[in-house]
């Protein structure tokens, strides 16, 4: 498929004629008729979903229901364990959160040192409870040593908490090896897969984890809306993450039980509208298809090293992946922030910074790097702006 | 505004070789400022004498173009005033960032007044002015003796 047209759905490409975008890894941009899905639902739609036997709100809470079964099929899951959160973020503090209440001081929980801040802040939190945590390393190239990790492993590790896809290297974690080497000492395994889904294949029956996280905003979708898979037996096990409307099946002044299946975390209203809306953004993405996604984004990647190798004072972060859609790298002698600001007075969007990885900047030992990350969007001629603005910020910083 | 005004050379000298850069020999008065988005930190170290000036300052820490400029004028200009000038001069730093107002000459000289005006253009790069006033920020806390350090991004 061609996507050379595609920029047209993206009205925000209309109102901001120059704008170059390379900041998906941090929020994609909204095709046109995810946009018109949040507006038709609440101009002529709109109901609280859940609640109401009425018309308007029986079939909100269909359309809701039906995006819940959208996303299963996008991502092979399976009926009945695909919960609704606010993000990422809050999808990775709900398992964190729960299953952390089934740890005892000395249980150990996995991560690696290339996790964003979101798949490591909640787990922090366990250490009040005095558990311990414990790091597979990245190696210079920011791979992540899954051959260390059997090493890792002990009688007391809980969980392995994994990134899929490196928000700062775009470089994949051997999740099959990780899954593999767990199943065999029967521990479960959490998956961070906000920069995965829309940029890879992702098959949750494939690859068989207890959990995996990823946002709607990442994948063209609306914000404020967050998608955690979790296997049915600890569906069952958890106690509930938040209270209130929704989560309950009975309750009086002395007890309450709580609502089985996914509604058990899925407390108060939800971002119906944005719900909604997301079902339009998978639309999307399945209409594209993945695999051409992956194709454009890896010729973009592919482009963008060889042209961007060029310059004798780029340094990449770790090996730059042309696999993927993110890579991250620095000019010598200017800082991260004073080249983006150069990239901006061209409308190019990029984002400096340490991307809330701040274990991986001072493994590689740097403070912050530049960031580009592709989407459908994307193409050469973007490339070959930043290409012409690198120079412009050589020149400023008087670079030879 | 062009880039060139806000990158000109003075701001790149000071950003590339800063000056009272380290710890200054006994420094009674100190404090820490972090910009956590950006990763920046500064550690400012002064030397405050019976008579409240300041004998000595100088700084540590790693940041952008701006922010390390920032942190060497500041250092520069700051150096040898009173404790009561000292503040009467970030507070005007705050005004012409901010509000883009000039600052009156007094007490300043020809150079220390060059020096501190060059810094006027990042007013106008919004997402850029928590980079120049992390430094007199951080002075002020040094001053002010407190003890945690202190945070731009909330600040501004």
């Amino acid at each position: 498929m061609n996507l050379k047209d595609i920029k047209s759905q993206f009205p925000i490409f209309k109102s901001n004629k120059n704008l170059i975008y390379f900041d998906t890894a941090n929020s994609a941009q909204k095709p046109i008729q995810v946009i018109d899905a949040l507006e038709d639902f609440y101009k002529n739609h709109y109901a609280n979903i859940g609640r109401a036997v009425y018309g308007l709100a029986a079939r909100a809470t269909a359309d809701f229901e039906s995006t819940r079964e959208t996303i299963k099929e996008f991502v092979n899951g399976t009926e009945g364990e695909i919960i609704f959160t606010k993000n990422s973020t809050e999808s990775l503090n709900l398992v964190a959160h729960c299953f952390g209440k089934l740890l005892k001081e000395g249980d150990e929980i996995i991560l690696t040192e290339a996790e964003h801040h979101s798949n490591y802040v909640p787990w922090h939190f366990l250490r009040k409870k005095k558990v311990n945590i414990k790091f597979i390393p990245i190696n210079e190239d920011g791979e992540v040593e899954v051959n260390k990790l059997t090493s890792l492993i002990t009688n007391k590790t809980k969980i392995i908490s994994v990134i899929h896809i490196s928000n700062v290297t775009g470089l994949t974690t051997d999740l099959k090896k990780i899954i593999s080497i767990a199943k065999a000492k029967k521990i479960p395994v959490c998956i961070d897969g906000t920069q995965a889904v829309a940029h890879s294949h992702v098959d949750l029956k494939d690859l068989d984890c207890d959990f995996y996280a990823f946002s709607s905003h990442k994948i063209y979708g609306p914000t404020g809306v967050g998608i955690l898979y979790m296997k049915n037996k600890w569906i069952e096990q958890f106690e509930p993450f938040n209270g209130g409307g929704g989560m309950i099946q009975n309750v009086d002044t002395k007890n309450i039980t709580y609502a089985s299946g996914v509604s058990k975390f899925e407390a108060g209203s939800l971002a119906s509208a944005e719900v909604i809306a997301l079902k339009q953004a998978v639309k999307f993405v399945k209409d594209i298809k993945v695999k051409n996604i992956i194709s454009h984004e890896q010729s973009l990647a592919s482009y963008a090293l060889e042209k961007i190798s060029k310059f004798n004072d780029v340094e990449f972060v770790g090996r730059p992946s042309n696999k993927g859609s993110v890579f991250s790298f620095n000019i010598k002698g200017v800082h991260a922030h004073d080249a983006s600001t150069v990239f901006d007075e061209d409308n190019i969007a990029v984002r400096a910074g340490h991307h809330c990885c701040q274990i991986l900047h001072k493994k590689m030992k740097i403070g912050s790097s530049l960031r580009m990350s592709f989407g459908v969007y994307n193409n050469k001629q973007d490339i070959d702006a930043i290409c012409e603005s690198i120079k412009k910020c050589k020149k400023i910083f008087k670079l030879k | 505004m062009d880039l060139t005004e806000l990158y000109q050379d003075l701001i790149l000298d000071h950003g590339k070789k800063p000056r009272n850069f380290g710890k200054c020999n006994k420094f009674n008065h100190d404090a820490e400022g972090h910009n956590p988005l950006c990763g920046d930190n500064i550690h400012v170290y002064l030397s405050l004498d019976t008579d409240k000036k300041v004998k000595d300052i100088s700084f540590e820490g790693s940041g952008c173009a701006i922010s390390v400029a920032s942190s060497s004028i500041m250092t520069e200009i700051v150096k040898g005033k009173t404790e009561k000038q000292a503040r009467e001069l970030l507070n005007a730093f705050f005004k012409m960032i901010k509000e883009g107002q000039e600052i009156k000459k007094a007490g300043l000289s020809e150079d220390e007044h060059i020096k501190f005006s060059s810094l006027a253009g990042v007013g106008r790069f919004p997402m850029r002015v928590k980079c120049a006033t992390l430094s007199w920020h951080t002075l002020k806390a040094a001053l002010d003796d407190e003890k945690k350090p202190i945070n731009s991004e909330i600040i501004d």
